[in-house]
């Protein structure tokens, strides 16, 4: 059995990660159970049940109420001994980074980082910045493995399965060493570009600030969010929380339009999983070519105001 | 504070014989994330005081990129050192720094969030764990909170942040691009000739690849994931098109 450890949102939801790593677990072959952590009783436990899992494991405790790795961690150890699974699945947020590799050694496990595919007993994850990938195992093929799943590798489903079985179990963390605020938001408009449905780019290639104003009219015309890569957030010339990327957000939308974007691996990470890709750049050779579903190669100051003009004379 | 050397961030990287590892034959420099790390340490320094200790788990290559942090200001350096460090897994790296630094003192263990070669983003919270220490990470900000207490910042996703407070000794990963780097000045430079740093052998401590629990198989080409069509045309042409198929294909 393989197991995946479900991360929710603050607002009591699933993360759409954790269906993610439901969906690479699902391709292991072997049944699949979640674990669930939480404070009190929600309906969460009832629609995972209907993930298409074998099992949903949850773990209840008031000292779950807030993250903090150490109680996780003490909760997953109990959680993982009762369970005996053959891997641990994870989702790559930055929550599990937290505590992930605490859980593992703990464990005297592996855990393999970033995975974004299988090859037999082996994961494939990126190295050197996504230049090369790797095959890697475990050393001991006795140990539990535990891995954590890039996000936007694997199609999360949502499946209309029957309902699974929930089984409690019980945990005991001792109080945590931290002491944890709530997390708050620093910019008043920021926004979680990883739920917006269609975002739309900038990056290095529009020269000028003042030039964002084009990009801005695009995502207007389409009905998006306008998001930068780094060098754009690092300028100022829009906020940090608008940056696509390994050090920014990692998002998957429908549609992902890059005006102007080279595709440094960092920031490809952070879109890659889009459904549909379109790139706007004057290089025929910059990299974002290679993960885009549709390339123009042009000047954008052209492009851009013209598609603009063609979406808004017949919209959709 | 742990840092890594890792190739230059333009160099050419190339399959070594083994397959599981890229050729020796480029240029070095210190992994970007840990030069904000040390930054840090070396920020907290100027406003606290204390001692700023830089520590590398590294080829003999990488005794250059301790020289560079006593440059810029670290107090001591320890270089962990063996032919076999590259081939160390995030477990055996955190073995190495624990067994390096054990019997010594420190308030504040300080990381980048991840290396640019391997990015297990690992060893830091590994080390944390081995060393029976609380651990932050992706940190903004430190703030000293009473007597063995520090509050931090830590960047959650979405665009949200956090404060926790913890209990020192505590291993902290900081987040690149929090601070502006400074460079070693040449009396910086001269300084560091004379700055204790002292050499600690894999050997010595009992370290070496029989510890990994992850084993690297092969390096490969990324597989190109898609098959792009290009839009030709004028810029005019190019965004009729491009507006047909957003519309249709799509379907927005």
């Amino acid at each position: 059995m393989n197991l995946v450890v479900i991360e929710t949102k603050s607002a009591g939801k699933l993360n759409p990660a954790s269906l993610e790593t439901i969906a690479a677990a699902r391709e292991l072959g072997a049944p699949v159970a979640a674990v669930l952590l939480e404070a009190e009783e929600t309906p969460l436990a009832a629609e995972l049940a209907r993930q298409g899992v074998e099992r949903v494991l949850v773990a209840r405790h008031p000292a779950l109420a807030r993250y903090s790795p150490d109680v996780w961690v003490q909760s997953l150890v109990q959680v993982i001994g009762h369970a005996q699974p053959k891997r641990v699945l994870l989702p790559h947020s930055y929550q599990v980074r937290d505590f992930a590799p605490q859980l593992a050694t703990r464990m005297a496990a592996p855990l393999i980082a970033d995975v974004i595919g299988f090859q037999g007993e082996g994961f494939v994850r990126p190295m050197y910045q996504g230049k090369w990938s790797a095959e890697v195992r475990a050393a001991n093929p006795e140990t539990i493995v535990f891995a954590t799943i890039q996000i936007g590798a694997f199609r999360g489903q949502p499946a209309a399965g029957t309902a699974a079985p929930i089984e409690l179990v019980t945990v005991s963390p001792s109080p945590s060493l931290l002491t944890a605020e709530a997390p708050f938001q620093e910019a008043k408009q920021a926004v979680d570009l990883s739920q917006a449905a269609i975002i739309v780019a900038a990056g290095r290639g529009i020269k000028e600030p003042k030039n964002l104003e084009l990009v801005k009219q695009l995502a207007d015309a389409l009905g998006g969010e306008l998001a930068a890569s780094r060098p754009i957030c690092d300028s100022g010339w829009l906020p940090m929380d608008r940056q696509i990327g390994s050090s920014g957000q990692t998002v998957a939308p429908k549609l992902y339009v890059a005006v102007g974007i080279s595709g440094a691996i960092q920031h490809l990470v952070g879109m890659k999983g889009s459904r549909t890709i379109v790139a706007i750049n004057k290089d025929p050779e910059a990299p974002i070519f290679e993960v885009a579903d549709y390339g123009v190669v042009g000047n954008l100051f052209e492009v851009v105001p013209e598609l603009v003009r063609a979406l808004e004379s017949s919209p959709a | 504070m742990c840092l890594k050397q890792v190739p230059a961030k333009d160099a050419p990287l190339r399959l070594a014989a083994d397959q599981r590892s890229i050729r020796e034959d480029v240029a070095f420099e210190i992994n970007e994330p840990d030069a904000f790390a040390l930054e840090t340490g070396l920020r907290l320094k100027e406003a606290h005081g204390g001692e700023v200790a830089a520590i590398t788990v590294g080829p003999a290559r990488a005794s250059q990129a301790l020289r560079e942090a006593l440059a810029k200001g670290a107090d001591r350096a320890i270089h962990v050192t063996g032919d076999d460090a590259p081939r160390l897994d995030p477990y055996a790296a955190a073995e190495a720094i624990t067994r390096a630094i054990a019997g010594e003192k420190f308030d504040l263990i300080l990381t980048g969030l991840q290396s640019d070669d391997a990015g297990f983003g690992q060893t830091g919270v590994i080390v944390a764990e081995l060393q029976g220490a609380p651990h932050a990470t992706i940190i903004m900000q430190i703030e000293p909170a009473g007597a063995d207490r520090v509050r931090v910042k830590r960047e959650l996703e979405g665009g949200f942040f956090q404060f926790v407070e913890l209990p020192t000794p505590a291993v902290l990963t900081i987040q690149s691009g929090i601070s502006k780097i400074r460079y070693a000045t040449l009396m910086g430079i001269k300084q560091a000739k004379n700055k204790p740093l002292t050499t600690v052998t894999l050997e010595e401590i009992g370290v070496n690849p029989s510890l990994n629990r992850q084993v690297v198989e092969k390096l490969f080409a990324p597989v190109k994931s898609k098959g792009t069509t290009m839009i030709e045309g004028g810029a005019k042409e190019q965004a009729a098109k491009l507006a047909d198929i957003l519309r249709h294909q799509i379907r927005l």
